[in-house]
């Protein structure tokens, strides 16, 4: 009794039914096929969300400027500019689980590039705006504190913008118009895509702070900035770095114990990392699902094992009589059961990586097969084929030859 | 010549429930290799549940059952199997062929379950089936052989393993009677030629004529052990009138 002979011997048997073998292998590779898909889309959606977490920022804080109140009329955060560019370097200088700290102040303006115009979010900010951002330019050069320091009239155009104003052109060198400043584009920033909100993060300009407060939007409240963006020094220091900024803003702006911020921080990169989160369930759940097709396709199997017991048993009994023992004719049962499963699990992991594809394609919807996945929905089936094929197996080889033989 | 089997006081009892069906009552019997063995009986006889037992199918209630010195009643049920592989041939009324599976395949069956490499067990089959006069047809599946060549390819499987014995229950129940005697020529050329002891179970005193011993059962019990000169199958043949039978493929 040898294993590559035992193969053999399966093989045939399910060659000479091939119908019904077929039949019984379309529950395992739907099931392999469904549960390959659902990981791919389950895994691509969490795959998209971290690319959207990373192109944000890591370990990003927002410190917003607070409410305002007039006449019993409450506006929300940020309406009122409570933060200064001095509270930024503080934040920088003095919170040790901070790595970096930019003012931004942000507006929407209109943008003219000879008789085309845009309308789009123009940030003014430091540097280290786009280093916390983790955002280099593609073409050009990025803004340095100089132009700071400068005042200059430079900007960086998001890829949206650059589009948008001069088409195929190249933009650096060129001259744009925001709010009848002349402004020299001196680099185009790498494409970011969109936020999970479908926000298109590629529609920005990038002025010097400096500049922005003077020209753009610094008239109401000098030196007022609506918003500080954060980088905090890792992923674990992220409540620190909020405790650290709240209690040196309360500090500057001389708040009382029992009284309100005039501030808020926003952790960014938690709210992501619930997105995350969910995004494992859903993959989880979907996985599930699939497992339990995989499952019923496991039944299928043990259906048809039983079946066929049934109808060779004079087979068995021939083969008794000539000498094969009890475990012989075991081994046989359960290999053309795991025979069945793995050409089935094969056929499945085409089917799985197709169906995803396909998904991929029509539904836009990012789908991210994993080898693990493959292994994973492969040797399932495997398993499922020998946990079911272990009853009928054993049905067979406890038979009695006497009775086997006579069996009509 | 050497004791090959021997059986003492053997009893089977079946139980139906709570009745008690008596079999086998109190067998004794002894057979020497190379003797060629007839048991006859009516149906209900007991003559095939001894056959069971001395095809190691089936263990006996009580008493004892040796094959070359060996006690097989307490024997496993696995132990029984490699008894069944290596020492006993069996050849079936309605031939037990797989099908769908090659004449070669089918003899190569008992082989498949003793370990014999690929090349051995091929070699073995294809001299097997020589044997019995089915050269070309190895690669026939039973379906494309008369049920006389059927029952040829059940002899060669039986043959393979070089057993001591072997055991053929009613051969020639669905054959006719040309081809009938076709197997008990090979049966009586295989006991003479190569020394295989041969135990033929039959009803028909026609067929048990070409066995020199003839043993019979009524009851549960042997009520006859006569020897007689046998007729030779391959001379009744040769003076059997020619017909359309030759034809046969």
């Amino acid at each position: 009794m040898n294993l590559p002979m035992t193969f053999r011997i399966a093989y045939k048997a399910l060659g000479r039914n091939k119908m019904r073998s077929g039949l019984t292998m379309l529950g395992i590779i739907i099931g392999v096929g469904a549960v390959i898909a659902m990981i791919a889309i389950g895994s691509g959606a969490k795959a998209r969300i971290q690319e959207q977490i990373a192109s944000m920022g890591s370990n990003l804080l927002i410190v917003l400027s607070g409410s305002a109140t007039s006449g019993g009329m409450r506006f929300g955060s940020g309406s009122v500019p409570t933060l200064t560019v001095e509270d930024s370097k503080a934040i920088a200088a003095e919170c040790s689980a901070v790595k970096y700290s930019a003012p931004v102040l942000q507006g929407v303006t209109q943008v003219v590039n000879g008789n085309q115009n845009w309308s789009t979010v123009t940030f003014a900010s430091t540097p280290e705006a786009l280093l916390i951002r983790d955002w280099p330019v593609v073409r050009g050069r990025t803004v340095i504190q100089s132009d700071v320091e400068g005042a200059a009239k430079v900007c960086l155009l998001g890829q949206t913008v650059v589009e948008n104003l001069f088409g195929d052109v190249d933009p650096v060198g060129q001259v744009v118009r925001i709010k009848q400043f002349p402004f020299t584009v001196i680099g185009v920033l790498s494409v970011k895509g969109q936020t999970t909100w479908g926000q298109d993060q590629d529609d920005v300009v990038y002025v010097p702070l400096t500049t922005g407060q003077r020209l753009l939007f610094g008239q109401q409240f000098p030196g007022m900035v609506r918003a500080i963006s954060v980088q905090a020094t890792g992923p674990d220091v992220m409540n620190l770095a909020e405790e650290q900024i709240i209690q040196l803003l309360r500090q500057r702006h001389r708040i009382r114990a029992n009284q309100e911020n005039d501030f808020s921080v926003r952790n960014l990169t938690e709210a992501m990392s619930a997105a995350e989160e969910s995004a494992r369930v859903m993959s989880l759940l979907l996985g599930a699902i699939a497992s339990i097709s995989l499952l019923v396709g496991g039944i299928g199997i043990m259906n048809i094992m039983l079946v066929s017991v049934t109808e060779r048993t004079r087979e068995i009994g021939i083969r008794m009589a000539v000498g094969a023992r009890g475990r012989d004719i075991l081994y046989q049962f359960l290999i053309e059961a795991l025979v069945l499963s793995l050409i089935g699990g094969v056929i499945g992991i085409f089917l799985g990586v197709g169906a995803s594809q396909l998904i991929a394609r029509v539904f836009k919807w990012p789908t991210l097969i994993s080898f693990h996945a493959l292994l994973l929905s492969f040797s399932f089936a495997g398993g499922v084929g020998v946990f079911f094929g272990f009853y009928p197996a054993r049905k067979a080889a406890n038979l009695d030859p006497i009775e086997a033989l006579r069996y009509e | 010549m050497p004791e090959l089997i021997r059986v003492e006081h053997l009893v089977k009892t079946y139980y139906l429930g709570e009745m008690q069906v008596p079999a086998l009552k109190g067998v004794d019997l002894t057979i020497q290799t190379g003797e060629f063995v007839a048991i006859m009986g009516a149906s209900g006889s007991g003559k095939s549940t001894f056959m069971n037992i001395l095809g190691c199918l089936d263990r006996p209630t009580q008493g004892h059952y040796y094959v070359e010195g060996v006690d097989i009643s307490g024997l496993s049920k696995d132990q029984l199997a490699q008894i069944r592989n290596k020492k006993i041939g069996f050849v079936f009324q309605s031939f037990n062929l797989l099908s769908r599976t090659s004449a070669l395949e089918n003899v190569e069956l008992p082989l498949f379950y003793n370990g014999s490499s690929a090349r051995e067990r091929r070699q073995r089959a294809l001299d097997a089936l020589a044997n019995v006069g089915l050269q070309g047809r190895e690669h026939h599946f039973p379906s494309q052989l008369s049920g006389g060549q059927q029952q040829r390819v059940a002899i060669a499987r039986s043959l393979v393993n070089r057993p001591s014995l072997i055991l053929a229950d009613e051969p020639t129940g669905n054959l006719d009677t040309r081809t009938s005697l076709e197997i008990m020529g090979i049966f009586q050329k295989l006991n003479k030629g190569a020394q295989i002891t041969i135990i033929l179970v039959t009803h028909e005193p026609d067929i048990a004529k070409y066995a020199e011993r003839h043993v019979a059962f009524r009851d549960g019990k042997i009520i006859q052990d006569t020897r007689i000169k046998p007729f030779q199958a391959a001379e009744d043949l040769a003076r059997m009138p020619a017909t359309e039978d030759e034809a046969h493929p």
